[in-house]
Parts: C-alpha cells; sequence; structure tokens
C-alpha cells in the first residue's frame, strides 16, 4: 500500500467516529498498542523536548525502506504518533521526505500538529523528514 | 451575589466548545471581559479614536480626557496617593522589566535582589539579567512543600546589602496567598524596597497600595476582566522621580535638543510613545466594573467554590493537589496517578472544559516538587458549583479511558 492509500484507510477509519470521545478513546488504544521503543533506543539525543509532552524517535532504513520507532509519556501523543508511523513505516526514504501527513488535518486532528501546542509531534515529524532525508540514496 | 446576572454580562460564557456549553477554568491564564469593556473599546474606535497628549482639537482633547480618567479611576480603585503614581504598562511583565532596568540603574556590584521561589518566570528572568548586567546578587525565599514561603529564612536573608525584593502577591501555579504585610515591612527595616506581583490578586482580593506600603505594585488588565496588552506599574512618586527612564520617545521628553534632552514629568517619563490608549480606556472600564462588585461577596463566593471543587476531587481515586497553602484563592493544582496532564487537559477541552495543563511559566516550582507540571483549574467569580459538577463528571469518563 503507497502512503496515500495508507492514509485514505486511516481516513475511512476515523469516519466511523462522529463523536470526539470516541475518536479519542481509539487513537488512545493505539497509543497502548504503539510497540514500545526498545529501552536502548531511549537516550537523551533521541528525545524531543516539548513543553508538555515528550517525544523519543529512532529511525532506521534498510534496503531503501524506513522503520520508525517512538514513544510518548503522554498517551494521545503516543496514539498520534502510532498513526503517523503507520503511514510512513515500510516506505522508501524519498517517499518519507515527500510526506506533508495531511490526513491529520482531515480526521481533525491538526491541533497537535500546530507549533505552538509544543508537545514534540511537530519537532518529531521534522526529525522523521530529516533522517528520510539523509538515507536518501 | 447573583451570579446568573453577572453571567449574563459575559458573551463568552454562552459560548458552544465542540458543541458542548462553555465551561472556563482558566482564569489564571487570562480572564473573560464584560460586555461594558467591549463596548467601550468600540465606541473609542468608533467615536473618539485620535492620539492623545498632542492634539488641540476637540477629538485628541477627548481621548486624552477618557484616557487620563482612567487613570484617575485605577488610582482610586488602589487608593494611590497620585494619579501619576500609575503608569501605564503592557502589562505585569513589561512593569518588572520597567523596574528591573530603571531601578536596576541605581543599583552596584553586590547589591542584593531577594525574590522567592514560587515567582511567575517574568518575576525571576528580569533580576537575573539586571544581575548580569550590574553584578548584583540574588537571593531566594525558599517554599515549603504545602506551597507556603519559609519567611524565617526571608527575615534571615535581608541584611544593608538587599537593595529590593521582588515577590508574588498570589501564586499563579499553587494559588498560595504570601504574607506581603510582613515581606514589606521587614525589607523596609533594612532600607530596601518592595516590589509585588499583583499578576493574580486585584481580580481575587481588595488591594490598597498605600496600606500595604510596597513601593511597586504590577499587574495585567487582561487577568483582571480588561483588554490585552496594557497593564500598570504603581510605584511611589519619590522612588519613580529618581530612577532614569526606561524608554526613549515622543510624549516621555520636556524638550529636546539634537545635543540633550530633559525629560518630562510623571507619569509621562515611563511612557514613552504612542500608548494603548484604547487599552487604557478598557482597563478603566474594567475597574469601574470590579467597583461595581462587593469583593467581600466575591471572595466568599471564589473560596465556595474552591472548597467545594477540593472535596469533590478528594473523591478520585490517586488525586494528588500541589499547594496547600494556609491560605489561598480558587485555583487548583492537581495531578492523578499514572496520568499525563497533556491527555487529560486534550479531553477535557473535547468536553468543552478549558483548563490549563504544564508548568505555568514556573518551571523552579515543578522542579522542587519534581514534576513535568501539573493540571490547574483556576476560578473567577462567574464559575458555578454546576460547572464544577460538569468538570468532576468529565474527569471521572476520562480516567477510566486512559487508565492502562
Ligand atoms: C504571578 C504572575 N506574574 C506575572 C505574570 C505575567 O503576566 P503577563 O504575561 O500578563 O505580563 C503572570 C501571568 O501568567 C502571573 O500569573
Amino acid at each position: 500500500m503507497s502512503i496515500t492509500e495508507k492514509e485514505q484507510e486511516i481516513i475511512e477509519e476515523f469516519a466511523l467516529y462522529d463523536d470526539w470521545m470516541d475518536k479519542y478513546e481509539y487513537i488512545i488504544e493505539l497509543g497502548k498498542e504503539l510497540p514500545i521503543i526498545e529501552e536502548q533506543y531511549k537516550t537523551k539525543d533521541r528525545l524531543i523536548k516539548g513543553c508538555q509532552s515528550q517525544v523519543w524517535l529512532h529511525a532506521d532504513c534498510k534496503n531503501n525502506k524506513m522503520t520508525f520507532s517512538a514513544d510518548s509519556d503522554a498517551i494521545i501523543t503516543k496514539g498520534i504518533i502510532a498513526l503517523l508511523i503507520r503511514v510512513v513505516n515500510n516506505e522508501s526514504p524519498a517517499d518519507v521526505a515527500r510526506s506533508d501527513f495531511q490526513f491529520i488535518k482531515e480526521i481533525g486532528l491538526q491541533e497537535h500538529l500546530s507549533p505552538t501546542r509544543s508537545n514534540g509531534l511537530v519537532s518529531m515529524v521534522k526529525e522523521m523528514k530529516l533522517n528520510a532525508l539523509k538515507a536518501v540514496k | 451575589m447573583n451570579i446568573k446576572s453577572i453571567r449574563s454580562q459575559f458573551p463568552i460564557l454562552e459560548q458552544k466548545i465542540h458543541g458542548k456549553p462553555l465551561v472556563y477554568f482558566d482564569n489564571g491564564a487570562t480572564t473573560q471581559k464584560p460586555l461594558s469593556v467591549i463596548q467601550r473599546i468600540n465606541d473609542y474606535y468608533a467615536r473618539e479614536n485620535a492620539n492623545i497628549h498632542r492634539g488641540v482639537h476637540t477629538l485628541s482633547q477627548e481621548a486624552t480626557t477618557a484616557y487620563e480618567n482612567a487613570r484617575t479611576m485605577i488610582q482610586n480603585y488602589l487608593g494611590a496617593k497620585e494619579n501619576h503614581e500609575i503608569l501605564f504598562t503592557k502589562g505585569t511583565t513589561d512593569g518588572i522589566n520597567l523596574v528591573a532596568f530603571s531601578f536596576g540603574e541605581l543599583l552596584k556590584a553586590e547589591d542584593e535582589i531577594i525574590i522567592s521561589a514560587m515567582e511567575h518566570h517574568s518575576n525571576i528572568v528580569p533580576w537575573q539579567m539586571l544581575c548580569e548586567r550590574k553584578g548584583c546578587k540574588l537571593r531566594i525565599i525558599p517554599m515549603d512543600e504545602k506551597g507556603d514561603l519559609v519567611l524565617d529564612t526571608y527575615d534571615s536573608l535581608l541584611s544593608n546589602k538587599t537593595k529590593l525584593v521582588a515577590v508574588t502577591h498570589i501564586s499563579n501555579a499553587l494559588g498560595t496567598v504570601n504574607d506581603v504585610e510582613h515581606i514589606i515591612k521587614k525589607a523596609h527595616a533594612v532600607g530596601a524596597k518592595v516590589l509585588i506581583d499583583g499578576a493574580q490578586s486585584i481580580q481575587h482580593i481588595q488591594v490598597n497600595v498605600q496600606e500595604l506600603d510596597c513601593d511597586f505594585y504590577a499587574f495585567s488588565g487582561h487577568k483582571l476582566f480588561g483588554p490585552t496588552g496594557i497593564g500598570v506599574l504603581y510605584g511611589k512618586e519619590e522612588i519613580l522621580n529618581l530612577m532614569p527612564p526606561y524608554q526613549g520617545g515622543g510624549d516621555m521628553i520636556k524638550e529636546v535638543t539634537l545635543e540633550k534632552t530633559t525629560y518630562n514629568s510623571l507619569p509621562h517619563k515611563f511612557e514613552a510613545g504612542t500608548p494603548n490608549i484604547a487599552g487604557g480606556i478598557g482597563l478603566g472600564t474594567a475597574f469601574e466594573f470590579l467597583n461595581s462588585l462587593d469583593m467581600k461577596e466575591v471572595v466568599k463566593h471564589e473560596q465556595e467554590l474552591l472548597e467545594y471543587a477540593t472535596s469533590e476531587l478528594e473523591k478520585i481515586e490517586g488525586i494528588k493537589f500541589y499547594g496547600q497553602a494556609k491560605v489561598k484563592t480558587s485555583v487548583i493544582s492537581f495531578l492523578i496517578e499514572g496520568l499525563h496532564p497533556y491527555d487529560v487537559g486534550t479531553l477535557l477541552d473535547k468536553m468543552g472544559i478549558a483548563v490549563r495543563t504544564g508548568h505555568h511559566c514556573t518551571q523552579p516550582i515543578m522542579n522542587q516538587f519534581c514534576i513535568p507540571g501539573t493540571i490547574r483549574a483556576s476560578f473567577a467569580f462567574y464559575n458555578t458549583k454546576g460547572e464544577i459538577d460538569v468538570f468532576i463528571k468529565a474527569l471521572n469518563r476520562i480516567i477510566p479511558m486512559l487508565k492502562n
């Protein structure tokens, strides 16, 4: 599945919920299910400090495919991370570097990616793309 | 107090957020505005707008009168001796920076400034900058685990080196009401001046600057039902006269030649440039509004809200309160075991409830408690027990969602 197709899939999943609390219930579930980043990668240099919540990100590239693992101290932040990772995992560095995560807006979660929110997510997205750019062959 | 009629004067309280009636519990960050303030600003721009202090034409004179009347209104409300002891600023931060610069110019290396461990960043950083600039030393009054200042230590910090004590009247993060009378008396006994950060005070308690005998008192209009971008620095005339100006420009001068300038008298010496005229006039109206309230009733109602919310929150398993000072205003800072404030704040918002989460610009307090931040509910007199019920119900819905 391409990034666009995965994004479309998420948009359709979220269309099932018309109540905010249901939507968040789902995000929290995703947050709880996100495979935890291996302890060895939860280091200071992988920590992205926000004012409200913090994020750890580890990126890898093998056979021209990016993989990410991440964690956050806030569960909603973690749920949104799970969505972002689902979209870009196993994609080529070039595609990851190009993606703009528009689907977040479509499902009504753009407030979490606002620079003023200071939850570490904006910097995390930047960091994901930087890692991808570095891996572009 | 007729809360219903008071609420009807605050149009924003009718708002719906995500389809739910707004429950506004972020009054520590900023308060909502009554119609009278909104209309006054509107009227000013619609009918009176002109630059002040510099025109002979009718509008300029009317605008000047309105602006200066606001100053007098505030002088009377705060019990200041002179109307020119009320300086218009951008807000608390601006007022503190003014003192840190201009009063700071009178200081020399090895002079000492005392602040407390519960200050807002805007009553910490300007003093650190002054210490860098002048080689002064910063001393800190410690805070105990309840959120009270340790005044015995304060007394022992004072010496003839102390030139200024800058403390908050009421803590924005914990609600502690400090014994500023004691702090001021003791400081004066060693010849030091005192600045009180009043950002969280006038909206909750009656303040009289002459009775307090403080030398400076700084606050923001937006936290007491007035507009943003305007505030007041009260200063005693004799001290303000000793201080050099803060900023140079129009309005603050008596005579300018290219070689030398003589400065205008108070308050203009400290009000360079075209001020926030609409803001000043709107702030005057906010004080008129405060004047129309019975402050005793306000205190009583807010204390009831504080007690009711505290006792309801206490029933929640794993709750921990930060700030249990002897005397408190209507601020509750808390955490729930295993729950991140960001998650709680996000979900409360989706239920129409506005609270503050994070460190509240008081990182030293959070460091002392070894926490990254809290959830803070801060009430104003227009809040109700019914809203607290909505809040508690929302928390009880959220907690099982977030717990593993
Ligand atoms: C105790 C205290 N001091 C200072 C400030 C700064 O006020 P302003 O940002 O309006 O200048 C605040 C505002 O949060 C405050 O609560």
